[in-house]
C-alpha cells in the first residue's frame, strides 16, 4: 500500500479504474499515514469520516470526475462548509464556515476525497509555517528543517505521502516556496484564473489559490478542476481558460529568459550552481537562453510588504469578536473598544499583529503617499519590466528561494525571513503564473526549487515548459 | 458684529434597488433582525462583493437630475473604521473618483430663485443598526449593504429656510428620478450639516452635526448651532472644529468628538471590485429614462394645460401625485377637473396625518372613470367621494362601485318633476317666499328633492325644473 501512496494522481487513477485498489483502501491508507506522520503537524483538522464517505461514494459508482476517489488535502484558509476553518489562528480556532469555497465546490464536484485541512502560517503570513496556533509544521525531508510557508502544511502533506495533492494559497510565494523546500511541485496560476470566493483574504490583489502536487501534470490536472469563471469573484477572468491536458513537455526551440538580477549576493552558491547546471541541461535539450533585465526586481520585496500589509490590515479588521470566532472573555472588557482591543490582542499572533501595524502605518494620513502610493507606482514598474522581459522569451527561470529549507527554531529577524520571498513576490505583484519544480538537492540532501515564470493567461505554455524541466531530473 | 451662517450639506439617501449593493439579499426596510443578510453583507471570512449595477445607474440618474458631470471611470475605496454595526470594519465607498461631480440644483426659497452647487455624489454601502435593550447591545445587519448615495453640496446655503427649501427640491428630484422612495420615517434620507458663522466675505470655523433624519431636526439643529456659535463669537471666543450630534428630544446639540479625535479612515482602493466604466451611450440611455422633473412639469401644467400656479405646485409636490395627474389627463380627463379632483379628493385620502409621505392607492384609469361618470351625470360629485373611498387600494371599477353603493344618479326628468310638484304642493310658504323674491328658498326645494330621492336626483336637473315649475 505504501507504494500506492507514492503514486501520482495519474498512477492512482489507473489503479482505481482497473479496480486494483478501492478508494476506501487508499483513503484509509492516507489516514493512517497522516496518523503516522502527525508529528509533522501538517494537518490542523483531519476529516476522516467525510473522506471515507466520499471514498465509499466513489467505490459505489456514485461519483465521477477528474479527481474521483483521489485523496486531496486543502489548506486551512479555504472554507469548507460544516468543517472548521481556522487559518491556523486562535481567532478562528472554532470557526465553522456556513459555505464551501468555490474551489471546494469544484473539488467535490470532481469527486475528490478531502482528507483534511492543512496547517499553515497564521492567516498565511510567514515563510516557514511556524506561525501557527496549532504548532509549527516540520519538513518531511528533514524534520529539523522548516517546510517553508505559508502553505507548509500542504507541501509537507504531499511530500509525506499523506494525500495525492493539496490546495494551497500563494500571496507572495506561499505555494512555490514550501513546494521548493519539500521537493514537490507548487503552482500559482495567473491572478484571476482561480476564484478567491471562500479563500480567507490576506492580500486580495495578490492572493491566488493553486495546487501542490507531485508532478507538473498533476498540477495541470488540479488546475483544470479548480480554474474557471466565478460570478461571485468580481476579479475572476471572464475569457478563454487554458486547458492543461497533454502538456507539451519539449524544451526544443524554447527561449528561456534569465535576468542578471536573479543572481544576487543573497543567493546561496549551491543553489546558484544547481540552477545554472539545469539551464545548461535545458540548452542541451534544445532550449535557447536569453539574457533579459528586470531593473525593478530588487524593489519588489519592499513593494510587496507595503501592499500586502495594507490590504491585510483591512482584510483582518473584521475579526473583532463581535460576529464569530474568538472573543475575549466576558468581564475582561469594559466597552466595545476594549472588546476589540482585548480580542485582537489575545486572538492574533505576533506576525499577524506586525503586518496589521505595518499596513495601518502605510495607509495612515501623512504616510500614504510615501509608502502605499509609491508602492502602487513601483507595482506598475515591476509589471512593465516583467512584460518587457517576457516579450523576449517563453518563460523566465530563476531559483524559487535563495536558500534551501532553513533549520527550524532559528531566531531570524522578520526582515531576514522576508528575504526568502525575494524570488516569488515579484510574480504575485505582476499577477503572473509561476511554478516551482524540483532541481536536485543540496549537499545536506535538502531539495532545491527552480521557478518558471510565464506570461499572464498563458499558463499552458508555462506548465509545458515546467514539464520539460521536470523531465531533466535533478541538476547534474 | 453681523455674522452670516454658511451651510453645506452631506445628504445620505438609500436607493430603492431590489437587492443590496454587493450581494443578492433583498433591499427591504425592517424585518426580523438579521433576517435579510447573508455571509457577504455580514462580513464573513472569504466573501467577496459583486456590484449591483442598478445602484450605479440610479446614482448616475440622480447625478443627471442635478446637472452633474458623470465620471467615465470611477472606482471603489475602503473606508476603514471599527464599529459593531460595520461587519467588515470598512465601508466600501468612493474616495477620489466618485460617480458624479460638479452639479447644481436651482430651488426657490421665499419666492427667490437660488442655486446650490453639488460638489459630488458617490455611492457606498449602508451599515447595520445597534439595538440597545436592558444594558445589552444587539446588532442587526439587515441594513448592511443597502445602497447608499451621498450627495455633498458646496457651502452655498445661508439660512435654515434656504436649507429646507433646498432639501425639498432635492427630495423631489430623488423621487422624480425614481431612485429613492425618500421615506424619512424609514431613515432613507439622512443629513449631515456643516455650519460656520462669520462676517460677510469671511469663512469661520465649521462644525458638523451628523445624522439628522428629519427636515424638522435639520432646521432645529441649524437654529441651535447658529445660536451657539454666535454666542461664542460675540463673547470673543473661538468655535472648535468638531463633530456634533443633535438631540431631538432635548432640542439641543452636543459635541461628539473634537478635531484631535477625528478618524483617520485610511482610504485605499478596494482590490475586490473592478472600476466602474461608463460610456456616452450608457449615460444617454440613463438620461432618456429620467421622467420630466418637477420644475419641468410645473412649466407644462401652467403654460400648456393652463392650470393655475397653485395647482401646479400642489400636483408636483410629490411625483406619485404628478404621475397620477399626467396619466389621468392622458386618458382624456379635462386637466382642470382632474387637478381639482386630485387636489381635493385623492390627496384627502393619500395624505396621512403627521407624515410627509403621500400614498396614492388609486389608478389613473379609476380617477379618469370617476371624472367621466360625474361628467355624464352618472354620479354626483358629492357622491363620488364615497366611490373613491370604496375603490381606494382595490382594483374595483368606479362604475361597479357606484352600482354596489346604489349611488347611480337619477337623471329621469319626468320622475324628478313629479317629486318636485309634490314638494311644491305640500309647501306653500316657501313657494310664496321664493316668488316674493327670496331666492334662498330654492335651496329648501333642492334639499327636499334630494331627501326624497335619497341623494340620487341630479341637482342640475332639479335646478332647471325648479326654475320652470316656480315661474
Amino acid at each position: 500500500m505504501n507504494d500506492i501512496l507514492k503514486l501520482d494522481i495519474a498512477g492512482l487513477k489507473a489503479k482505481l479504474e482497473k479496480k486494483e485498489v478501492s478508494s476506501v483502501e487508499v483513503t484509509k491508507a492516507c489516514l493512517q499515514q497522516i496518523e503516522a506522520t502527525k508529528d509533522l503537524h501538517a494537518y490542523i483538522t483531519v476529516t476522516a469520516d467525510e473522506a471515507i464517505a466520499a471514498a465509499r461514494a466513489y467505490d459505489g459508482g456514485k461519483t465521477s470526475g477528474a479527481l474521483a476517489g483521489i485523496p486531496i488535502a486543502v489548506k486551512d484558509n479555504i472554507l469548507t462548509a460544516a468543517i472548521r476553518t481556522t487559518c491556523a489562528s486562535k481567532m478562528l480556532s472554532d470557526f465553522v464556515p456556513p459555505y464551501d469555497a468555490h474551489v471546494v465546490e469544484k473539488l467535490k464536484r470532481a469527486g475528490a476525497v478531502i482528507v483534511g485541512k492543512t496547517n499553515m502560517d497564521e492567516f498565511a503570513m510567514g515563510s516557514a509555517s511556524a506561525n501557527s496556533y496549532f504548532g509549527a509544521v516540520k519538513n518531511p525531508v528533514d524534520v529539523a528543517h522548516v517546510p517553508g510557508g505559508s502553505s507548509g502544511g500542504s507541501a509537507a502533506a504531499v511530500a509525506a505521502d499523506t494525500c495525492f495533492a493539496a490546495l494551497g494559497s500563494d500571496t507572495g510565494g506561499s505555494i512555490r516556496q514550501p513546494a521548493s523546500f519539500c521537493g514537490v511541485v507548487g503552482y500559482k496560476p495567473t491572478y484571476s484564473l482561480v476564484s478567491r470566493y471562500g479563500l480567507v483574504a490576506f492580500a486580495s490583489s495578490l492572493d491566488q489559490i493553486g495546487p501542490v502536487t507531485k508532478t507538473v501534470a498533476d498540477a495541470g490536472l488540479l488546475f483544470d478542476v479548480i480554474a474557471g469563471h466565478d460570478g461571485r469573484d468580481s476579479t475572476s477572468f471572464a475569457g478563454q481558460y487554458p486547458v492543461m491536458q497533454n502538456l507539451d513537455g519539449s524544451l526544443k526551440g524554447k527561449r528561456i529568459g534569465v535576468a542578471k538580477q536573479f543572481f544576487t549576493d543573497d543567493l546561496h552558491p549551491e543553489i546558484r550552481a544547481a540552477i545554472e547546471a539545469q539551464l545548461r541541461a535545458a540548452e542541451r535539450a534544445g532550449a535557447t537562453l536569453v539574457d533579459v533585465s528586470i531593473d525593478s526586481f530588487s524593489a519588489a520585496l519592499a513593494c510587496y510588504y507595503i501592499l500586502s500589509s495594507a490590504e491585510a490590515a483591512t482584510n483582518l479588521a473584521r475579526y473583532d469578536g463581535v460576529k464569530y470566532g474568538f472573543r475575549a472573555k466576558a468581564g475582561d472588557y469594559t466597552d466595545y473598544i476594549d472588546l476589540y482591543v482585548k480580542t485582537r490582542t489575545q486572538g492574533f499572533g505576533d506576525e499577524v499583529k506586525r503586518r496589521i501595524m505595518i499596513g495601518n502605518y502605510v495607509l495612515s494620513s501623512g504616510y500614504y503617499d510615501a509608502y502605499y502610493l509609491k508602492a502602487l507606482k513601483v507595482r506598475t514598474l515591476i509589471k512593465r519590466d516583467f512584460d518587457a522581459a517576457l516579450s523576449l522569451c517563453d518563460a523566465l527561470v530563476c531559483p524559487t528561494a535563495p536558500t534551501t529549507a532553513p533549520k527550524a527554531g532559528q531566531n531570524s529577524s522578520p526582515a531576514e525571513v522576508y528575504l526568502s520571498d525575494a524570488y516569488t513576490v515579484p510574480v504575485n505583484i505582476a499577477g503572473l503564473p509561476g511554478i516551482s519544480v524540483n532541481c536536485g538537492r543540496d549537499k545536506t540532501g535538502l531539495p532545491i526549487g527552480l521557478q518558471l515564470i510565464g506570461k499572464a493567461y498563458d499558463d499552458r505554455a508555462l506548465l509545458g515548459l515546467a514539464a520539460g524541466f521536470e523531465a531533466l531530473g535533478g541538476a547534474k | 458684529m453681523n455674522l452670516i451662517p454658511t451651510i453645506g450639506l452631506e445628504v445620505h439617501c438609500e436607493l430603492k434597488t431590489a437587492s443590496k449593493i454587493f450581494c443578492s439579499c433583498p433591499n427591504v426596510f425592517g424585518g426580523e433582525p438579521n433576517s435579510h443578510c447573508c455571509p457577504v453583507c455580514s462580513g464573513f471570512p472569504g466573501v467577496l462583493p459583486v456590484l449591483n449595477r442598478t445602484a450605479v445607474e440610479y446614482t448616475v440618474k440622480a447625478g443627471l437630475a442635478m446637472d452633474c458631470e458623470i465620471s467615465r471611470y470611477s472606482k471603489w475605496d475602503r473606508k476603514n473604521y471599527f464599529y459593531p454595526d460595520l461587519p467588515k470594519a470598512w465601508q466600501t465607498s468612493q474616495y477620489d473618483l466618485p460617480l458624479c461631480k460638479a452639479g447644481k440644483i436651482e430651488y426657490v426659497s421665499g419666492g427667490v430663485k437660488k442655486t446650490v452647487r453639488i460638489n459630488r455624489i458617490h455611492l457606498e454601502e449602508d451599515a447595520g443598526k445597534l439595538v440597545h435593550s436592558g444594558g445589552v447591545t444587539h446588532v442587526d445587519y439587515n441594513r448592511c449593504g443597502v445602497p447608499l448615495m451621498e450627495i455633498v453640496t458646496e457651502p452655498d446655503l445661508h439660512s435654515a429656510e434656504d436649507t429646507l427649501a433646498f432639501l425639498e427640491e432635492l427630495k423631489s428630484r430623488l423621487k422624480y428620478t425614481g431612485v429613492s422612495d425618500v421615506k424619512m420615517q424609514e431613515g432613507s434620507l439622512r443629513c449631515d450639516v456643516n455650519l460656520s458663522m462669520a462676517p460677510a466675505g469671511e469663512l469661520g470655523t465649521r462644525t458638523e452635526t451628523k445624522n439628522l433624519n428629519s427636515f424638522r431636526s435639520v432646521a432645529r439643529s441649524i437654529a441651535f448651532e447658529i445660536g451657539r456659535q454666535t454666542e461664542i463669537l460675540e463673547a470673543g471666543g473661538k468655535v472648535e472644529q468638531e463633530t456634533r450630534r443633535f438631540d431631538d428630544a432635548a432640542g439641543e446639540g452636543y459635541s461628539m468628538r473634537g478635531k484631535e479625535n477625528a478618524h483617520d479612515y485610511r482610504y485605499f482602493p478596494e482590490p475586490d471590485l473592478m472600476p466602474v466604466v461608463m460610456d456616452d451611450a450608457d449615460i444617454a440611455r440613463l438620461q432618456s429614462e429620467i421622467p420630466p422633473l418637477k420644475h419641468e412639469r410645473i412649466a407644462r401644467y401652467v403654460d400648456t394645460l393652463g392650470l393655475p400656479d397653485y395647482d401646479a405646485g400642489i400636483l408636483t409636490a410629490d411625483r406619485d401625485v404628478a404621475d397620477l395627474f399626467d396619466a389621468t389627463v392622458a386618458l382624456g380627463a379635462p386637466p382642470k377637473k382632474a387637478s381639482n379632483y386630485i387636489m381635493s379628493e385623492v390627496l384627502r385620502l393619500g395624505k396621512t396625518e403627521g407624515s410627509e409621505d403621500v400614498a396614492i392607492k388609486v389608478t389613473a384609469a379609476q380617477v379618469a372613470e370617476i371624472l367621466a361618470l360625474v361628467e355624464k351625470g352618472e354620479v354626483s360629485l358629492a357622491a363620488s367621494r364615497g366611490v373613491l373611498e370604496r375603490i381606494w387600494g382595490t382594483d374595483e371599477s368606479p362604475s361597479a362601485a357606484v352600482e354596489a353603493l346604489g349611488l347611480k344618479q337619477n337623471n329621469d326628468a319626468g320622475e324628478i318633476e313629479e317629486v318636485l310638484k309634490k314638494i311644491i304642493a305640500d309647501n306653500p310658504k316657501p313657494v310664496a317666499d321664493y316668488k316674493g323674491g327670496n331666492t334662498k328658498a330654492a335651496a329648501f326645494f333642492v334639499g327636499q328633492a334630494m331627501k326624497a330621492t335619497k341623494g340620487k336626483a341630479n341637482p342640475k336637473i332639479i335646478n332647471e325644473l325648479l326654475g320652470k315649475l316656480l315661474q
